[in-house]
């Protein structure tokens, strides 16, 4: 099995390297709207719960634009029915493409992070770092394994650039909801992490939910 | 009796409302070629569709190399190959990169991928990006896409549109009668394709019809 997600996974990293179409666009997009808020908002820096919300708003709707450009080049160049045409279980192709997901969000969040908290940012990251960097971890692997069942149930039709965002938004709420909570205390002036543990545990088990629903449902998709 | 490498009986499929194929029966046994015939919109390419296992039949039966469609067509991948209108190469990527892409999928080692862009005449611009190659080579490499795994069924619909005669001949070891493959050949040139079948069947409006002028009109 993973010799068919390697491959898959190779060839779509390879293909973003040289078109340069969804990273570019997704970090462009995060730091566009954070010079929006730096403005709109007329304040030099955030805390707390306002911080944390616009932090996570910003990166999941930057990850609508992956989700809808994950299945571009099957779509555009006939690969879906390369896909379809080889022995690769539907399983090696989510895994191929929640792992470019993950990687695409990743490698945005090493610009936009340090644009947000540079931008708009009150009291610096600093010590919360590492806490930090594990709600993103598990923030992506969720979008990853829910960003890549919306993409393949979209990827086939016509109205896909309203399907993806109105599918993955509301599937996003409990995710938002918990990496808003989780990071909420890490961004405040006078307080360290509270309940850091439980946001974390609601954010480990809505991945572990949707990895295997998703591994479940993706037989389904892309069939005639 | 022998088992038949395609074998349909009465075999539907409709896109919505319309009826692409209407009771279309055909037996096929190994190493046979089938031309099939037809003019635009007759149903040629749903037929090569669901052959491949990429469409679903609504009616009838379907039997290819065994593997009763649609329930068995996971049994297919590794014994079809596919030329259809869609190089189904990544424009991005060079011919070399698509095939090892396509070799990895069906666990294929990287010495038939020079193999077959050497069989193809592509050697030479087998690093280019697809998307700088003429129509003419990126069939070549749409052809040694579809034979890399060396499949017992080869599903070709207009393969040697766009090539010269000279890559034509280069080609024919590959997916023409010497490859010793059962095929199943689509093609607007009708003497061609009734010169190398063994049988042939004409379509109009997704049903079955005798081969001769009147398919076109």
């Amino acid at each position: 099995m993973m010799g068919g997600a390697r491959a898959i996974l190779r060839k779509d990293l390879l293909i973003e390297l040289r078109t340069k179409e969804s990273v570019p666009a997704m970090v462009l997009f995060s730091v566009t709207v954070y010079v929006l808020f730096h403005f709109g908002l007329d304040r030099d820096s955030l805390d707390g719960e306002l911080a944390s919300g616009v932090l996570w708003v910003t990166l999941l709707l930057a990850a609508v634009i992956g989700v809808s450009r994950l299945f571009a080049a099957e779509r555009e160049q006939g690969g879906i029915d390369g896909l379809l045409l080889a022995p690769v279980d539907r399983t090696s192709l989510f895994v191929a493409k929640a792992a470019a997901l993950f990687l695409f969000l990743t490698a945005v969040e090493l610009v936009a992070v340090p644009a947000f908290a540079v931008l708009l940012l009150g009291p610096g990251l600093g010590g919360a770092l590492p806490e930090l960097l594990v709600i993103l971890a598990l923030a992506n692997l969720g979008v990853a394994a829910v960003g890549a069942l919306v993409a393949a149930l979209a990827a086939e039709t016509r109205a896909r650039e309203l399907i993806v965002p109105l599918l993955l938004l509301p599937l996003l709420v409990p995710l938002l909801i918990a990496c808003a909570q989780a990071t909420e205390p890490l961004m405040r002036q006078d307080a360290g992490p509270e309940e850091l543990g439980r946001w974390l545990g609601l954010l480990s088990l809505y991945d572990v939910v949707f990895v295997l629903l998703s591994v479940a449902v993706f037989d389904f998709l892309l069939e005639d | 009796m022998v088992e038949a490498a395609i074998e349909l009986d009465n075999l539907q499929r409709r896109y919505g409302e319309r009826v692409a194929l209407a009771g279309v029966s055909v037996r096929v046994e190994e190493g046979q070629t089938l031309a099939v015939l037809g003019g635009n919109g007759a149903g040629k390419t749903t037929l090569l569709r669901v052959l491949a296992g990429l469409l679903r039949p609504h009616g009838g039966t379907v039997r290819v190399l065994g593997a009763e469609l649609p329930a068995e067509r996971w049994r297919l991948p590794a014994q079809v190959g596919y030329v259809g209108h869609e190089p189904l190469l990544y424009r991005e990527l060079s011919g070399r990169e698509n095939l090892r892409y396509h070799a990895r999928l069906h666990g294929v080692g990287d010495a038939r991928v020079e193999e077959m862009l050497g069989g193809v005449g592509m050697a030479g611009r087998a690093d280019d990006p697809v998307r700088e190659l003429s129509k003419g080579l990126i069939q070549r490499l749409a052809a040694a896409r579809a034979v890399l795994h060396d499949p017992a069924l080869l599903l070709l619909d207009e393969p040697r549109a766009n090539l010269d005669p000279a890559a034509a001949e280069l080609l024919e070891p590959l997916i023409g009668r010497g490859s010793g493959r059962t095929r199943v050949l689509v093609s607007h040139d009708v003497e061609g394709a009734l010169a190398e079948a063994d049988l042939s069947i004409g379509l109009k409006g997704g049903r079955t019809a005798a081969v001769g002028r009147e398919l076109y009109r």
